[in-house]
């Protein structure tokens, strides 16, 4: 079951399915996240915004308003 | 060696690419020693590092902005893709690139070092920061990573030295060129990439053969690549837009296919290549750190606490260094008043140029200090961490977090916080804080809060604890913060709508910081900072001070004779001093001589000030104080105002000159007394409370600094935006100042 990859919580992990605009950030895709990659929720800022993210090992940090547009599958 | 010299006479260009965060710098300052140039590229703001080779005459090293792709989204990325593609005015493509990528973040770098082999020139790949590698349990099979690119791999530790020497060598000895992209395109997208690299060979032949397929990529994906070839190749855009189409019609992806394509070559290589030690999923110290610094109370906390010692800094720990400069440029007005005859010379470079000139020194303390503090969070990755924790709260203004420490920094002086601007990731974002800064009450403004406040507001305290004074001041900073935020909010809102902001950062693990590194920027800042800022300064100074000396008028007859008169007295009783053989005489005669010289100094201020207010600026002030009179000011605050366009502080000693108390600072009590004591004809004070606060008002708002209009027009490459600053700015100041006098008035506190 999708959903996007804002409403995961921290320590949660997803896989990228797909996003939900047709022309998603280059930006975001640049840094690596792709369909088919792992993503882990980190941390939230202290205001709950913006995420904290370990992508391809590194930590990439973006706003839940980017972080709507990526669909996602949680992992356990 | 004879063989390094031969094929140095081929490589003559080394540039230096890679992401942000990866020691590029600290690489490139190995690569060349100390002798390094700074400057900016044509027509932007970006910093060109150039370098001779060390150990290899006559070959340059050119260290590009960090950029994460060569498809430009900042200022900073557009100058590195355009020196790599051979697209920057005056710069010649280089002859060998060295890609400096991380050890332990080898996916995404990789990402760049792709794509910069796709422009076809010789590349060699520095594998850096291997001594963090080896910390974290990270090998890397560097044999089979160079076999599998094609490129030499060459592994480095930046920070200790290691493997510099054989880089040098491998840098100096490239091979032709990388082989052709190695890393797969769906089918319908490298077909329609066939035909676009066929077109751009027809529509610019100019365009070398190794670059066509990079450039054609770059148009079909990019949208500022694309427009580039509008005008120079109109087959190949209209080629480019008719391919997007086809593909968009059979639902192609187009867009996804470069990063899906490289990262999906690159992964497999990566956890093929890379052996981890330890439990890639355990906590590292970075991570720890973290924990701490972006805890939900214990981040924040941190974060002011660091911002008190930032400001404890840069208010008290700058005054003795800005209290030396003062003292020397001093001594230099002097020194050149005593070596020059008397005249327009020594006037114009003693008033004009040095006392100019040493109106932007003296912030050159602070800015240092700022610009420690600056390079250490940037150096150590907490810069980041800021813009992590601040980003919610500033976004609401319409700025981003990236913008707090810019605007921190305006606190203390603006031409560092808009230079700090730079770090914004975003231009709307940058744009926009840099309008703002100016609105955070800057050092520039304390001495006259200092003067005014002292003057007319009472010293009680409110609840036994607040000082009124303090509270004041307080007030001062507040309204202009307030003002600052809701200036973004208008300019999000009305002026740069449209283009929405991204926050896509990256959080690079905590470093210990390089202090060479720090000390180095703090140098190379200061110097852009002194050297174009102070140009321009040194002109309009000159230019004031004529204003405020000409027309020169002879001293009317009775001041000449008093003057005279009072001049003979004292020198008869110094005579007679000198000569009294008793001692309790001759301390009588002493006081009575340094009395005397007190009436003398007294009839010269009083001279400089009608002189002043016969100048232009006196002139200029009366003819404004029309204009100014509905805010509470008379033609002598006017004719203040007009001076302190150069810089705010400037208005207490022109009303010093003006109300002729000689050399008075803002804490002069003399000055405060004659401020208070002055009338209109009519009798009423020209100061009274209500006129004070107008005036504190005015310069909470207006832009009264030529140096931040300076900085603002080379920061921003046009003059548009420093004229609509102050524009604004202005017109914040006088409608405020406006609807505080009046309605003052209105309200009976006149």
């Amino acid at each position: 079951m999708a959903v996007t990859l804002d409403a995961l919580r921290p320590g949660e992990r997803a896989t990228v399915v797909g996003f939900s605009s047709d022309t998603p950030p280059a930006r975001l895709l640049e840094m690596g996240l792709l369909p088919g990659t792992t993503v882990e929720v980190v941390r939230l800022a202290p205001l709950g915004d913006p995420m904290d993210l370990k992508v391809r090992g590194f930590h990439l940090s973006i706003r839940k308003h980017e972080a709507a547009l990526v669909e996602v599958t949680p992992t356990a | 060696m004879p063989e390094v010299a031969a094929a140095a006479s081929e490589v003559r260009r080394i540039a230096l690419a890679g992401n942000p965060n990866v020691g590029k710098t600290t690489l490139f300052n190995r690569l060349t020693g100390l002798r390094q140039k700074v400057a900016n590229y044509p027509g932007v703001t970006v910093e060109r590092k150039t370098g001779p080779l060390q150990e290899a005459p006559g070959v340059e090293v050119v260290d590009l902005p960090g950029t994460y792709s060569l498809n430009p989204k900042s200022m900073d990325e557009k100058v590195a893709y355009e020196v790599l593609a051979g697209r920057m005015d005056g710069e010649a493509v280089p002859d060998v690139v060295g890609c400096v990528v991380d050890a332990t973040n080898l996916e995404r770098n990789l990402y760049l070092a792709t794509q910069v082999m796709d422009l076809g020139l010789p590349t060699v790949i520095a594998l850096n920061m291997m001594d963090a590698a080896e910390a974290d349990g990270l090998t890397v099979d560097v044999r089979e990573l160079a076999l599998r690119l094609g490129v030499p791999v060459v592994p480095i530790s930046a920070k200790t030295g290691e493997g510099v020497d054989r880089l040098r060598a491998a840098l100096l000895h490239p091979p032709a060129a990388p082989p052709g992209p190695r890393w797969p395109l769906q089918p319908p997208v490298r077909s329609a990439l066939d035909d676009l690299t066929a077109a751009l060979a027809d529509a610019a032949p100019d365009v070398p053969e190794r670059q066509r397929f990079s450039d054609a990529l770059g148009a079909l994906t990019s949208e500022p690549l694309l427009a580039g070839w509008a005008d120079r190749a109109p087959d190949f855009h209209a080629a480019v837009l008719a391919k997007r189409r086809a593909l968009e019609d059979e639902k192609v992806p187009y867009q996804q296919a470069e990063m899906m394509g490289r990262y999906g070559y690159l992964a497999p290589i990566v956890q093929g290549l890379v052996t981890h030690r330890k439990d890639p999923s355990e906590r590292t110290t970075s991570d720890k750190i973290d924990a701490v610094l972006t805890h939900r109370v214990f981040g924040p906390v941190l974060f002011v606490a660091l911002l008190v010692v930032i400001f404890q800094a840069v208010f008290s720990w700058a005054v003795p260094a800005m209290d030396a400069i003062e003292g020397l440029i001093g001594a230099l007005s002097a020194g050149t008043r005593a070596l020059l005859p008397d005249g327009i010379v020594e006037d114009v470079l003693v008033e004009g140029a040095i006392a100019g000139v040493g109106n932007v020194l003296i912030f050159l303390p602070q800015i240092l200090l700022l610009f420690f503090f600056l390079g250490l969070m940037e150096d150590t990755g907490y810069m980041a961490r800021t813009a992590f924790i601040m980003d919610r709260l500033m976004r609401r203004l319409g700025l981003s977090g990236a913008s707090v420490v810019p605007l921190l920094s305006s606190y203390a002086c603006a031409i560092p916080g808009i230079m700090a601007a730079r770090t914004l990731p975003n231009e709307r974002d940058r744009l926009i804080t840099i309008m703002v800064a100016p609105l955070m009450s800057c050092s520039a403004r304390l001495p006259v809060y200092v003067l005014f406040i002292a003057a007319f507001i009472p010293a009680g305290t409110a609840f036994g604890i607040f000082g009124y004074q303090g509270l004041a001041m307080f007030g001062l900073y507040v309204l202009g913060t307030l003002m600052a935020f809701a200036a973004a909010w208008v300019l999000k809102k009305f002026v740069f709508k449209g283009e929405s902001s991204l926050f896509v950062m990256e959080l690079p693990p905590y470093r210990l910081p390089q202090w060479q590194y720090i000390f180095q920027r703090m140098y190379d800042r200061s110097k852009v900072f002194v050297l174009r800022a102070g140009k321009i300064i040194f002109g309009l100074s000159i230019l004031l001070w004529f204003l405020a000396a000409y027309p020169q008028t002879d001293p009317p007859a009775a001041w000449v004779a008093e003057r005279e008169a009072a001049r003979t007295q004292y020198d008869a009783l110094a005579a007679r001093a000198t000569l009294a053989s008793d001692p309790v005489t001759r301390a009588g005669l002493e006081s009575q001589a340094a009395a005397q010289q007190d009436t003398l100094q007294a009839l010269d201020d009083a001279e400089a000030g009608r002189q002043v207010q016969h100048s232009f600026i006196g002139y200029l002030g009366r003819s404004i104080a029309p204009v100014m009179e509905p805010l509470g000011f008379d033609w002598k605050i006017s004719a203040g105002l007009v001076m302190a366009f150069a810089a705010r502080e400037v208005i207490v000693s022109t009303l010093a000159t003006l109300y002729s108390v000689g050399d008075a600072d803002e804490s002069s009590p003399i000055l405060r007394d004659a401020i208070k004591a002055d009338t209109y004809a009519d009798g009423t004070p020209v100061f009274t409370p209500l006129v004070a606060v107008s005036l504190l008002v005015f310069f909470v708002f207006a832009l009264q600094c030529m140096s931040t209009l300076a900085i603002a027009r080379r920061e921003t490459n046009t003059w548009k935006w420093p004229v609509v600053m102050w524009l604004y700015m202005f017109a914040l100041a006088y409608l405020s100042s406006l609807l505080v006098y009046q309605g003052g008035q209105w309200l009976g506190w006149g």
